[in-house]
C-alpha cells in the first residue's frame, strides 16, 4: 500500500520473513489456551477422561453445546445471572457516570478537585481489598437480591474508569457547541442529550463495553456473596462441573466458550477505539 | 472563552450536585462504607459464629491468633511472595508489552487481525483462562503435560498445580499472560502519539534505530508507561482467581500472596482477622505504589 512506501523513508520496509515469524509466534502464544478450550469442549466424557489424553477428540461432539444445558450443573441459570448482573451494572454506570462526566468536563465549581480525587481513590480500591467489608454489608441480601448487590458493587467499582473516559470525550467537544444550543433556548439536560451525547457516542460505547466486560468476568465479589448455587454467575459456578467422582471438563469448557465468545466479539467491535479510549483520560 | 458569571460558591455547588449525587451515593455506599466497616471490624473480637464480642485492640493484627502472627501461617514467605508476585509480573509484562507494541506498530498486512488475537486473554475472563491452564497442567488428563513429555522437556507428567511453589510460578506466568493485552494496547496508544516527523528529523541527523528508540520514543512513552504500570500494579496486587485456581494445595501454604490469604482467613478465622489482613494488604499496596512513584517521579516532567 501507499502508506507502507511513504514510511519506508525512515526505516527499511519491514522484513517480510521477520513479520511472518513474529506473527506466527504471537498467534500461537495468544491462541493456544483458547484452542485447548475449544478442543476440550468437543470431547466426549470418555475422551476427556483418557490417560494420557489424546490431542484431538476422536470425533467432535458438537452436541456437547446442547446437552450441557441439561447436565447436572445446568449452566443456563449461571448464564442468566451473569447476563442480568452485567447488563444491570452497565446500565447503572451509564445512568450515573454520564451526567457526572459531562458536568466535570464542562464546569469549574468548588469541590471539583475533591470530587475528582474521590473518583481516583475508587480506582485504586477493588472488590478483593474490600471483600470482607462488602460481605458484611451485603451478606443479608438473600435470594435474587444478591444480584442487585452485585450490580451495585460492579457499578461502583467500574464507575471511576467510566467517568474518566467519558469526561475526556466530553472535554474534546468544543464548549461553543453547547453554548450555541443554550443560547438557542435549549435546557442543560436537553443540550446534553441532543447535542453532546451524539458527539461523544464513541467514548460512551468504549466505556460501556469496558464496564460490561469487567462485570461479565468479575469473580471476587460474586465468590464471597453468592452461596446459593442457583444464583451463582458463570465465573463462580464453573468449578461445580468438577465433582468428586465425575469431572466434566468437556462441559466446563463448552460453558467457558459460551461465556467467552460474545465478549470477544464485543471487544472486536471496539478494537479501534481501545487505542484512543484507553489513554484519553490518563494522558490529558 | 466567556468568563463564568460570579455567583456564590454555595450556588455553584448546588447547581453541580444533581449531576454528581448519584456517583457520590454509589461511591460512599458501596466503596467507602465497607472500607470504614472493615476498619471497625478489624478492631473487634468475634466468636466462632461470627458474632461480635467487644473490642480486640491490636489482637486481630498481632495477637496470639492475629493476621500477621497466626502460628501455622508462613507469613514471611507470603510477604516475599507478594512482592515477587507484583514486581516480577508487572516488570515482565511491561517489558514484553514494549516489544509487542513495537512489533504491532509496524505497517504490514494482517496486523489488525493480529491485534484481535492479542485481545483474547483480555476478553476472556481470568477465571476461564486460569482454568484452562489448570486443566492443561493436570498430571493425568492434562494436554500441556502430555506435550511437555512428548517433546522431551519433561520425563514424566508433573503435578504443577499440586505443589505450592510450582503452582505459584505457573500463576506468575498466567498473570503475565492476562496482563499483556491491556498493557500492549496502552503502549500502542502511546506509540501512535509519537510524531513521525520528529523521528524523521532524528534520522536525518544521523541517529540510528536504537538511538531513536531510547532517546525519542521511550521518553515520549513515559505517560503511557506510567499509566499502564500503575494500573497493572493495582490489578496484579489484588488478583485473586489466578492463584486461587492454580494453587490446588488447601489451607495455609507457601503459594499464597497476602490477597489470597485474606480469603483463607475469612473462611477459617472470621471477619476480624480477615479485615485486619485486608487493611495491612491495602497499606502494603499503597507502599508499593509509593515506592514506584518515588522511583519514577511522574511530576518531574509536567
Amino acid at each position: 500500500m501507499a502508506a507502507t512506501r511513504r514510511r519506508g523513508g525512515i526505516d527499511q520496509p519491514p522484513n517480510p520473513i521477520g513479520i511472518a515469524l513474529g506473527s506466527l509466534v504471537i498467534v500461537v502464544f495468544f491462541a493456544f489456551p483458547y484452542a485447548l478450550m475449544l478442543i476440550s469442549s468437543l470431547k466426549s466424557r470418555e475422551d476427556i477422561a483418557k490417560i494420557p489424553p489424546d490431542y484431538l477428540p476422536a470425533s467432535p461432539q458438537w452436541d456437547n453445546y446442547l446437552t450441557v444445558w441439561a447436565s447436572n450443573v445446568a449452566p443456563g441459570g449461571a448464564l442468566l445471572a451473569t447476563t442480568v448482573i452485567a447488563l444491570g451494572a452497565t446500565l447503572l454506570v451509564l445512568l450515573v457516570a454520564t451526567p457526572a462526566a459531562y458536568y466535570i468536563a464542562r464546569f469549574r465549581f468548588p469541590g471539583r478537585l475533591a470530587f475528582l480525587f474521590l473518583v481516583l481513590i475508587t480506582q485504586m480500591l477493588q472488590p478483593t481489598v474490600l471483600a470482607v467489608g462488602l460481605y458484611q454489608e451485603f451478606s443479608s441480601w438473600r435470594g435474587p437480591l444478591v444480584w442487585v448487590a452485585l450490580i451495585l458493587i460492579n457499578a461502583a467499582f467500574n464507575l471511576s474508569f467510566a467517568i474518566w473516559i467519558m469526561q475526556a470525550f466530553f472535554a474534546s467537544v468544543p464548549k461553543e457547541v453547547d453554548e450555541a444550543a443554550l443560547i438557542d433556548g435549549a435546557g442543560r439536560l436537553q443540550t446534553l442529550f441532543r447535542i453532546s451525547l451524539p458527539l461523544v457516542w464513541p467514548g460512551i460505547v468504549t466505556a460501556i463495553v469496558f464496564v460490561f466486560v469487567n462485570t461479565w468476568n468479575e469473580y471476587a465479589a460474586a465468590f464471597i456473596l453468592v452461596q446459593d448455587p442457583a444464583l451463582q454467575p458463570l465465573t463462580v459456578a464453573m468449578p461445580r462441573f468438577l465433582g468428586l467422582y465425575v469431572r466434566d471438563w468437556q462441559y466446563l469448557f463448552t460453558t467457558a466458550m459460551v461465556a467467552v465468545v460474545p465478549v470477544i466479539i464485543l471487544f472486536a467491535f471496539i478494537e479501534r477505539r481501545l487505542i484512543g479510549g484507553l489513554t484519553a483520560g490518563a494522558v490529558k | 472563552m466567556t468568563a463564568p458569571r460570579r455567583r456564590g460558591r454555595a450556588h455553584e455547588v448546588r447547581a453541580a450536585l444533581p449531576w454528581l449525587v448519584p456517583t457520590l451515593i454509589l461511591i460512599v455506599g458501596v466503596v467507602l462504607y465497607p472500607a470504614v466497616l472493615m476498619g471497625w471490624t478489624a478492631t473487634r473480637k468475634y466468636n466462632a459464629y461470627g458474632v461480635e464480642r467487644g473490642p480486640a485492640g491490636w489482637d486481630n493484627f498481632v495477637g496470639p491468633a492475629g493476621a500477621l502472627t497466626f502460628p501455622t501461617v508462613p507469613i514471611p514467605q507470603i510477604l516475599i511472595n507478594t512482592v515477587v508476585w507484583v514486581v516480577v509480573v508487572v516488570a515482565i509484562t511491561v517489558a514484553l508489552s514494549l516489544l509487542l507494541a513495537q512489533f504491532l506498530n509496524q505497517k504490514f498486512r494482517g496486523r489488525k487481525l493480529l491485534r484481535l488475537v492479542i485481545i483474547l486473554p483480555w476478553a476472556s475472563s481470568v477465571v476461564m483462562t486460569a482454568t484452562v491452564f489448570n486443566y492443561g497442567l493436570q498430571t493425568d488428563v492434562g494436554l500441556f503435560n502430555r506435550l511437555l513429555v512428548d517433546t522431551g522437556i519433561l520425563e514424566a507428567a508433573y503435578g504443577f498445580t499440586k505443589n505450592p511453589t510450582s503452582a505459584f510460578w505457573v500463576a506468575v506466568f498466567v498473570a503475565i499472560y492476562v496482563s499483556l493485552p491491556f498493557t500492549t494496547y496502552t503502549i500502542l496508544a502511546g506509540l501512535q502519539a509519537v510524531p513521525e516527523d520528529i523521528l524523521e528529523a532524528a534520522h536525518m541527523d544521523g541517529a540510528n534505530r536504537f538511538q531513536r528508540y531510547t532517546r525519542i520514543v521511550l521518553p515520549m512513552l513515559r505517560p503511557a508507561l506510567l499509566v499502564a504500570t500503575l494500573i497493572n500494579i493495582i490489578n496484579v496486587f489484588n488478583s485473586l482467581p489466578i492463584l486461587k485456581i492454580l494453587n490446588e494445595t488447601p489451607g495455609y501454604n507457601t503459594g499464597h500472596t497476602t490477597t489470597t490469604l485474606i480469603f483463607e482467613y475469612k473462611a477459617q478465622l472470621g471477619p476480624g482477622v480477615a479485615s485486619a489482613l485486608s487493611l495491612v494488604n491495602f497499606a502494603f499496596c499503597l507502599v508499593v505504589i509509593a515506592i514506584y512513584l518515588a522511583a519514577v517521579q511522574p511530576t518531574k516532567e509536567v
